[in-house]
């Protein structure tokens, strides 16, 4: 049911479903007016999505190691262009990122820049290459290209480190939402969330991730796109926010000027009792901050994330599922597409919530008006009760002063339909689609670890002599042993320790960046370059990182490189150790670079086989 | 020279093109930010524009644009893959 004809058949199927997802929102926006509660909305909506991801993880199942490992290969580049976006935006990127850019304006939207850039680099320098390779994983390439278990090793720990930063924040994501949605508390969230994560992975590896992430990008888009197009129209800003929200920026500018850009003393948040995470705000929408020092900070962040981008495992294994090199390359057009779709949204979204808030001539605003008829508001009470909203009058003059105004950043995404008068169906359809961004993200970066041990580590390295039964066997159950550390980790709220989602980036920049590039740009580079690259990058960036991160050491930043961007450190020193120990060694053998110049040409036969 | 050698070069020339173009978006123009911003675009700041938008969408035409570009030059090399089509 799964071959051939499906290919042919996919725009069908997935037409069919977006305008099946289309209905249910309807059914439920009537089942709203007559009088469902919002609770048993949030419940259905996030039910009935994760059913579906759940039945094609089920109908993709699979006892086939490229199946499992590659999707089969036949992935059309368009589709894998929708399952490459809902892989990137995480939880994160979907809750956190209009939060960000409320609080943090121009000086946020580096992330921006640098979470879409990267896609060049991808596509440039490594995902053609690496599908002419043929390999399963990412330590595949290395390993192969360097030869020797040794370098295919320090690949593997590379990957797992940096891809389990960031998968723990993921399932915290999707605890967050089911608890939310579901009614339950937070630590059987993580563990529900978890088990949606596996129903979707497990039986049929990449093919069924591939697959549900297609269903997981078409749903996420919908509840991003929905709620910001409706607000702007509603509220009479233009039709097309993307094109028409200049006036409103300028609006935001002349309102700082008014209010007063005010950056509270942390002893003074604390004596008021502010929770912990919640922020308000002190930096300006759309002003570029003065200096150099502040052009570094953002460019360095945007070099960060970008070279990051090009180095996560879990981003470039979805390369390998496409049926050409040719397609390889397109597909990472199409990809970033359908990324752009919602990377160029958040700022609007962020505008149109901040102004919502901060204009005194709109009935929602906030700034500026007393805070007694402030707390009377229903949203305000309900964010309150639940610590993700504060007011801390500091003048106490009884007027809410942007100053005294705190949230948590992931409420601007959630509380904006809210805020701005919506049907409750909006929230339930903007937490279904944040716990789609989430799973989807932790998909593919379980499948990313699992596939790693299973096929690297144990089929490599421990028993190369084992059928695809034991295989197949071992990488399930290394997945069910990883997602459950991921929830285990996550449901012990000690994420703050572990810190931001940038260090994925930076520690996969570190060790694998140099690595990959130059294995495919430099036939000179050696087996021992690579090693020693590897290891002095990843060492020297997490040495950096503990000297500066002030929950370790706590040291001042070099050169504004701080803990957000230590992968600077660890990709130099990777280059610098791997070009200098590859020019002290002997160059690779003939034939390496035989296999080399094959790889740089699309035609002709893989360099490892179909079934490896 | 080779017809090998002849696409590796195109090749090269190509990757070297697409990355100039990707650090003129995503590095020059944020270095001028400041000076940027006193111009305007549909009534946004310019170097707000092409944070929130500009570079971005750039980035998804050079991608495009640079694998049409590769592909012309596999074809002229000879090593256009065939059967094989999305």
């Amino acid at each position: 049911m799964f071959k051939g004809k499906f290919i042919d058949n996919l725009p069908k199927i997935y037409g069919t479903y977006t305008g099946g997802f289309l209905v249910f929102i309807i059914l439920m926006a009537i089942a709203e007016q007559a009088g469902m509660t919002a609770k048993t909305i949030g419940i259905l909506f996030v039910a009935f999505t994760v059913c579906i991801y759940a039945f094609i993880g089920w109908m993709s199942r699979t006892v086939q190691v490229d199946a499992y490992y590659v999707a089969g290969r036949s992935v059309p580049t368009v589709f894998n262009g929708m399952a490459t976006a809902a892989d990137w935006m995480s939880g994160a990127s979907f809750v956190a990122m209009a939060g960000g850019i409320y609080f943090g304006g121009y000086t946020y939207m580096a992330f921006l820049i640098g979470w879409t850039g990267g896609y060049i680099l991808v596509s440039s320098l490594l995902a053609p290459y690496l599908r002419k390779f043929g390999c399963y994983t990412v330590p595949d390439f290395i390993g192969t290209r360097y030869g020797g278990n040794l370098a295919r090793f320090c690949a593997v720990v590379v990957l797992t480190l940096a891809s389990f930063t960031y998968v723990t924040a993921q399932i915290n994501a999707t605890g967050t939402i089911a608890a939310r949605a579901l009614a339950i508390p937070f630590e059987l969230g993580v563990w529900v969330g978890l088990v949606s994560i596996l129903l979707c992975s497990m039986l049929g590896g990449m093919r069924a991730v591939t697959w549900t992430q297609v269903a997981q990008y078409i749903v996420l888009i919908i509840a991003y796109l929905l709620p910001i197009f409706w607000i702007s129209n509603k509220g009479g800003y233009g039709f097309f926010p993307h094109l028409m929200l200049g006036e409103e920026v300028a609006r935001l500018g002349e309102l700082e000027a008014q209010f007063g850009l005010v950056k509270n003393a942390a002893a003074d948040v604390k004596a008021a009792g502010v929770p912990g995470g919640l922020k308000s705000i002190s930096l300006p929408h759309s002003e570029v901050p003065a200096g150099g020092m502040a052009a570094w900070k953002f460019i360095s962040l945007v070099i960060c994330m970008m070279v990051g981008t090009a180095s996560l495992p879990h981003i470039l294994m979805r390369y390998f599922t496409t049926p050409s090199v040719k397609a390889a390359r397109k597909s990472v057009a199409w990809s970033l597409f359908f990324i752009a779709l919602l990377y160029t949204s958040a700022p609007m979204l962020a505008t149109l919530s901040k102004l919502s808030l901060m204009d005194p001539n709109l009935a929602t605003g906030i700034i500026g008006k007393d805070i007694s008829a402030v707390m009377s508001i229903d949203w305000v009470q309900a964010w309150t009760a639940q610590k993700q909203a504060f007011i801390a009058d500091f003048n106490g003059d009884g007027v809410l002063q942007l100053n005294e105004w705190f949230m948590r950043g992931d409420v601007v995404v959630l509380s904006t339909p809210e805020v701005a008068g919506l049907p409750y169906v909006i929230s339930g359809l903007v937490a279904a689609g944040g716990m789609a961004a989430a799973m989807s993200t932790a998909d593919g970066l379980i499948l990313a670890i699992a596939n790693a041990l299973s096929h690297d580590v144990y089929y490599k390295i421990i028993d190369p002599k084992a059928d695809v039964r034991k295989r197949l066997l071992v990488a399930r159950g290394l997945l069910i042993v990883i997602g459950a550390a991921g929830a285990y980790i996550a449901s012990m709220r000690i994420t703050s320790i572990l810190g931001a989602v940038a260090w994925a980036f930076d520690f996969a920049m570190s060790g694998l960046f140099f690595p990959l590039v130059l294995g495919v740009w430099w036939k000179r580079a050696t087996r021992q370059g690579a090693i020693a690259g590897m290891i002095t990058g990843l060492a020297s960036g997490t040495a950096y990182l503990i000297y500066v991160y002030p929950k370790f050491m706590g040291n001042p930043a070099w050169l504004g490189i701080d803990h957000l961007r230590f992968g600077i450190i660890g990709a130099s020193v990777c280059l610098v150790v791997m070009v200098v120990v590859s020019l002290m060694t002997p160059a690779p053998d003939s034939s390496t670079q035989k296999m080399i110049d094959e790889v740089r040409i699309p035609t002709g036969k893989t360099i490892l086989g179909k079934q490896h | 020279m080779s017809n090998k050698e002849k696409h590796w070069e195109k090749t090269k020339g190509n990757m070297f093109l697409t990355l100039a173009l990707w650090f003129f978006f995503g590095y020059i123009i944020f270095m001028f930010g400041e000076s940027l911003n006193s111009a305007s675009f549909l009534g946004y700041p310019l170097a707000y524009y092409m944070c929130a938008q500009g570079s971005i969408v750039a980035f998804v035409i050079i991608l495009f644009w640079s694998a049409n570009r590769q592909e012309k030059i596999d074809e002229e090399c000879g090593f256009a893959e065939r059967g094989e089509d999305d």
